[in-house]
């Protein structure tokens, strides 16, 4: 298979005032720091982690949707975007949509769904009005929408039918690349199976690929191929859905897994629940080691003197960590 | 023993400008001592309601207790009047919420929120409250307590907060503990941080827990029953693992399997989750004679139109409104 994105050392820093600093003093919070990684065409990738981690940041820098500086390459069908001006980007924007987490902000009250779905159609391609209409009656169908519901505003519909309109319209370029970013995490329980469901039938019909910003670990599983798991900003492990759930390694991945409630009763007596302590450390103020040393339940004096690079432990499998280094 | 909590067919009217709806219709339940339940359910299907009404504290004018009693040790809550509430609140029976952020006061040090429970329910003197509230902050596992006892509600994290929150509620050894989706706006460690810390608490204390979540796994962790709530009424309730492992209820089932759980075993076959179409009903078709979720069962008949379903109770303790319970 051929490698549709290609991100090699993104990061993504935020200018910020410096507390206490004098006049002009500037310094910068490092969101997203030298990550790698690919999404395969048709898979879906995950990157987990909690708040704070940089997962957002850094599928929305590939979407090149933050004002951040970003450095590093991202290579979409080997193809850097990161140097194109705001102008040359539309070819890039028809290729690569996003699916954001609140249905309710993401949508414009003030738009038809029509409108809403029609919008990247406008922006981004020279289609005619009955091209354009033809294909908004398709998405409408496509994911479950009904032709009458058409003329509605946002606020007529329920928080899991909003999110239909956003797939709709992130679909509505025929884009190669999905960033859904926490795309269920705001609906009910019930909905979210909707939605899931819904996804994994567009990916299979449209030959989708996705990027799947989550840190529902359980949705995560369900939905991805390969997994990135990030903290504080550097990707610790990242690995192919079998390896990283029945092998996680990082320490940090072992204590986010067994920190997930199941209902799973097989799952619950196998799994020794590992509770890390305290706070993740201030992003303006990093440790010099391993990021995630203060908290680890198995740091060692060398894990705060040098930082870890993301090494191989077996195949299909990548683990920053000076303890766990197994090939 | 009498349980600690008995709710008897508690009936709750909240008047919206489209009429009077039952939000709570028609829910019984007990709580023992140093028991821990959980209701689960759906937006919108009276879980918060419960409790608030337990607490005393329905949006006033809106919502009111039409019939039923809340017999908490023996005395019925829906006749106490407004001073005696205000003396069980936050003393025997106490309550913390989903958002820590906002629950707090922005412009008073934590330590003088959780300070201000004693002074006011244990005429605890301002030195004496002061100390205890450090002692409350070491309880629950804040770091260094002589020295954020002092800090603003802003300079914790959202897990910091919470235990605050936590502090407060647990300040006067209440008999009963409300959390009202506790972890929901937090992190999966942080949120395994507080599940360790309310069971040690509870062991601790003996407080009866109630907590409310649409969260499976965090109820097969906390509770030992729970109560499926669906449209103001009571699917089914249970003991945890015997739901899990056997639901009653077509809802509750659905409940279950459409969340995608972590396994054991993850080189399993990825198959399409179980959806419940639909979503819960409005206000409006509440209290209706028939069962309120026929819409999304794919069990449906016409009975189920017809009327309300009967609690159909099972040797296993478990009982489920719904008339084909025995066939799910």
């Amino acid at each position: 298979m051929t490698e549709l994105l290609e991100i090699e050392n993104l990061t993504v820093r935020f200018p910020v005032r410096r507390k206490g600093g004098g006049f002009g003093a500037k310094t910068y919070l490092t969101a997203v720091d030298n990550v790698d990684f690919t999404v395969k065409k048709g898979e879906t990738l995950a990157i987990v982690g909690e708040s704070g981690s940089g997962k957002t940041t850094a599928a929305l820098a590939i979407a090149r949707l933050v004002s951040g500086e970003t450095t590093g390459e991202v290579r979409l069908e080997g193809k850097d975007i990161l140097p194109l001006a705001q102008e040359d980007l539309k070819a890039m924007r028809r290729k690569v949509q996003v699916i954001f987490q609140d249905p309710y902000s993401s949508l414009n009250p003030r738009q038809r769904a029509e409108d809403i779905v029609r919008e990247p159609l406008d922006s981004l391609t020279d289609k005619t009005v009955n091209e354009k209409r033809g294909i908004v009656d398709d998405l409408f169908k496509a994911v479950g929408l009904r032709p009458e519901q058409k003329r509605l505003f946002p606020h007529q519909f329920s928080g899991g039918q909003r999110q239909r309109i956003g797939i709709a319209r992130a679909l509505s370029t025929r884009p190669e690349v999905i960033i859904c970013d926490e795309p269920v995490s705001a609906l009910d329980v019930a909905v979210q199976a909707q939605i899931l469901n819904l996804l994994r039938r567009l990916q299979a019909d449209f030959g989708l690929t996705y990027l799947f910003i989550s840190h529902d670990l359980g949705v995560v599983q369900h939905m991805c191929d390969s997994i990135a798991v990030m903290y504080m900003g550097k990707i610790v492990e990242y690995a192919d859905r079998i390896s990283l759930f029945s092998n996680p390694s990082h320490p940090y991945t072992e204590a986010l897994l067994s920190a997930v409630p199941t209902v799973d009763a097989r799952r619950r007596a196998e799994t020794k629940r590992i509770l890390i302590p305290g706070d993740p450390p201030d992003p303006l103020n990093l440790p010099k080691g391993c990021r995630f040393a203060s908290r680890c339940p198995i740091a060692e004096a060398r894990c705060s003197q040098s930082e870890p690079a993301l090494k191989p432990v077996r195949d299909g499998q990548l683990v920053a960590c000076h303890l766990r280094d197994g090939l | 023993m009498e349980p600690l909590l008995k709710v008897e067919n508690l009936r709750i009217e909240l008047s919206t400008r489209a009429g009077v709806a039952p939000v709570i219709d028609d829910l019984s339940f007990e709580l023992g001592h140093n028991e821990s339940i959980s209701f689960v359910g759906e937006s919108g299907c009276g879980k918060s309601m419960t409790a608030l009404a337990i607490m005393g504290l329905l949006p006033e004018g809106i919502g009111k207790v039409a019939s039923g009693k809340i017999i908490f040790d023996g005395e019925d809550l829906t006749k106490a009047s407004e001073a005696r509430l205000r003396d069980l609140r936050g003393n025997d029976i106490s309550m913390i919420f989903q958002e820590p952020m906002t629950s707090l006061n922005p412009v008073y040090t934590v330590g003088e929120q959780i300070a201000e429970v004693l002074r006011e329910h244990q005429n605890l003197s301002k030195v004496a409250a002061h100390n205890a509230a450090i002692e409350l902050l070491d309880a629950v596992r804040i770091p260094n307590p002589k020295g954020r006892v002092n800090d603003y509600p802003f300079q914790m994290s959202g897990g910091q907060r919470q235990r605050v929150m936590i502090a407060i509620a647990l300040a006067c050894k209440p008999k009963i503990l409300i959390a009202d989706e506790p972890t929901t706006a937090l992190d999966v460690t942080v949120q395994a941080q507080i599940f360790d810390l309310l069971r040690d608490l509870r062991d601790q204390t003996g407080t009866s827990i109630i907590m409310i979540t649409h969260d499976m796994g965090a109820v097969a962790e906390m509770a030992e029953r729970m109560i499926v709530m669906y449209a103001g009424r009571k699917a089914e309730e249970g003991k945890v693992q015997q739901i899990i492992e056997h639901a009653r209820h077509p809802y509750t089932k659905g409940l279950i399997s459409c969340v995608p759980h972590i396994m054991a075993d993850p080189a399993f076959e990825r198959e399409e989750l179980l959806e419940i179409p639909g979503i819960v009903p409005g206000l409006a078709e509440f209290g209706q004679d028939r069962c309120l979720f026929a819409a999304r069962c794919n069990m449906v008949t016409d009975k189920c139109l017809g009327a309300r379903p009967p609690e159909v109770s099972f040797d296993t303790g478990q009982n489920a409104a719904c008339w084909r319970a025995e066939e799910v």
